[in-house]
């Protein structure tokens, strides 16, 4: 153990060696572990107090009031025990929410990423004019939502725009958005056009990185074309599917203007999606306790979505290793 | 490809073409595609009648400084998760990466409660202090992570040898090379901010203090009937500057968004 500091200019000349500072003293690495320590912390400082104040700590009081019922006026919170979740499993429109909710999200994954694969392969082919088809396929997501939103509400009502055209071609549209059924696919219809040009992009960028020798070996041994995209194309591309799926799946949870604006949940909670209902609790019925425990629920799907995710990757995923 | 294309453009299309008709034929029958005789004066009434000039500048100015505040944040603490080895790196990090889990919903309530006691609820704070400190922050800092990552050590070994500390080595060296990495953080960081709606919605009580994606459903609620024309003149407003982005500087749009994924 050797206590003599040595002198920065004198350290620093020696070779440095990657990754390391330069090698010197323990009494100077220690310092420099201290020094690294406290440059690290600084940086990270704004990070981890909003973290602490804006994440952590409303993530712990929201499971708190969940159990509490607070009332706005007054603003006296009391315990409530578990009333807050049996109130949500007795709750009448609980089956209608599950319902929506489920849908709602299977609906958007299977048409997202069905018809975001499909953009994808035909933009793979180089035909002329790809990039300006590939914009178009792209602009609604770059379009904000809300105004993307209201200009399908104004085309879907019963004497918009859709059903002009439909009428034109001697179809008689129904009232989109007022149907139990039609609303809900309105609804996803709306959020695919707005959102499958991201998950195209991805897929596009992934059949890129598909080897022409393996298509071209496959072609050898007599594959057809489907029988190339199903054994080749298919799984190369498997870590992409799974990342749009996680983003889209997580996306079909937060869809809470296109609720509002479209359908304000109906009819008759047709199309009331879990956030929208959480919405409804908190904010139009002001009752904060029921409404964390909603949120409670949101967020406890959100984890136990994540966890299978994590799953589904160790087994679904192709490496190329 | 072309019949595919349809149902992305038309909308947009449908917008402005619509946004420039006379009431009585914004729902006409035949549908008008193309405004022969276009009528801007939706376009005055929108303004004229509707605070939305100061809307405007209430999502332009949030927009901005949320960007740059975020920029900041998330370029320094993801310069120190990729590059220095201080005790408690490993743990921190994916803690701070669980933000990116949770859903605006999730912690609004609490959130509103917290701004509420501040006295700070129907001003602009919430909506810029909270997604530049809180979860919406988070993303930016894992792409700038993942960048800082790949510098090679040699660069910053050179920065050493001049006898640059940690802050000069994140400002001189790190932080120049990173521009493709920040502007994607940019971009979607600006989208986010420009399409807030719930936030707004709970935090703001008074009109002008609204952002555009709320003030846009205005036009239908304070009536009772549908202003379409002017409505969706607004919502023209609202959508032709950042398409007109967009298309300037579209590839950067493209992979920075594609990077990182906005909500499905």
């Amino acid at each position: 153990m050797s206590d003599t500091p040595v002198t920065g200019a004198r350290a620093g000349t020696a070779e440095p060696r990657a990754g390391s500072g330069p090698r010197a003293g323990s009494g100077r690495r220690r310092t420099l572990r201290r020094q690294d320590t406290l440059s690290g912390w600084l940086f990270v400082l704004p990070q981890t107090l909003g973290f602490l104040a804006f994440v952590l700590y409303p993530l712990i009081a929201v499971v708190y009031y969940s159990f509490h019922h607070s009332n706005v006026l007054s603003g006296v919170t009391t315990y409530a025990g578990t009333k807050n979740y049996t109130q949500l499993i007795h709750d009448p429109a609980t089956p209608a929410v599950a319902r929506a909710t489920v849908l709602f999200c299977l609906g958007l994954v299977v048409i997202n990423i069905c018809l975001a694969l499909l953009l994808a392969v035909l933009l793979n082919q180089r035909l002329r004019g790809t990039t300006l088809f590939r914009t178009l396929f792209f602009s609604p997501v770059v379009v904000s939502l809300v105004a993307w939103t209201i200009t399908w509400n104004f085309l879907l009502q019963n004497n918009g725009g859709i059903n002009s055209l439909l009428h034109v071609v001697g179809v008689h549209g129904p009232n989109w958005l007022r149907g139990d059924d039609s609303a809900l696919v309105s609804v996803v219809v709306v959020q695919v056009f707005k959102n499958v040009g991201l998950n195209m992009v991805l897929f596009l960028a992934a059949l890129q990185g598909v080897p022409r020798s393996l298509l071209e070996a496959a072609e050898i041994d007599g594959a057809g074309a489907w029988r190339r995209f199903r054994s080749v194309v298919l799984p190369m591309i498997s870590p992409t599917t799974l990342l749009t799926t996680i983003v889209t799946v997580s996306g079909s949870l937060q869809v809470f203007a296109q609720i509002q604006i479209l359908t304000g949940g109906g009819p008759d909670n047709h199309t009331n999606v879990l956030v929208y209902f959480f919405y409804q609790q908190a904010f139009d019925n002001h009752d904060f306790g029921y409404g964390s425990a909603v949120a409670v629920v949101l967020f406890a799907i959100i984890l136990v979505l994540t966890a299978i995710q994590w799953r589904l990757r160790r087994k679904w995923v192709f490496h190329e290793s | 490809m072309v019949l595919l294309a349809i149902p992305f453009v038309f909308p947009t299309w449908w917008m402005i073409t619509s946004s420039l008709l006379p009431e009585n034929e914004v729902l006409g029958y035949p549908p008008k595609l193309l405004p022969l005789h276009p009528q801007w004066s939706n376009y005055r009434t929108a303004f004229a009648h509707y605070p939305l000039a100061h809307q405007y500048l209430n999502s332009l100015y949030i927009a901005v400084l949320v960007t740059a505040g975020t920029m900041v944040v998330a370029s320094l603490s993801g310069y120190a998760f990729a590059r220095i080895p201080f005790r408690g790196n490993k743990v921190l990090f994916p803690l701070i990466l669980s933000g990116l889990l949770i859903p605006t919903e999730v912690t609004i309530i609490p959130l509103f409660k917290m701004v509420d006691r501040l006295g700070l609820t129907n001003t602009h704070w919430p909506l810029i202090v909270i997604p530049v400190l809180g979860a919406p922050s988070v993303l930016g800092t894992f792409v700038m992570r993942q960048f800082f990552l790949a510098v090679p050590d040699e660069l910053e070994d050179a920065g050493r040898m001049d006898g640059l500390n940690r802050f000069g080595l994140y400002f001189r060296v790190a932080l120049p090379l990173a521009r493709p990495a920040l502007a994607s953080v940019a971009i979607f960081t600006f989208l986010n901010s420009w399409n807030m709606y719930l936030e707004p919605l709970v935090y703001e009580t008074d009109k002008r203090n609204y952002t555009l994606p709320v003030a846009l459903t205005q036009y239908t609620d304070a009536y009772g009937t549908h202003l379409w024309n002017v409505q969706l003149a607004a919502s023209v407003t609202t959508v032709v500057p950042v398409l007109a982005v967009f298309v300037a500087a579209q590839r950067h749009f493209v992979e920075g968004l594609a990077q990182t994924g906005l909500k499905g």
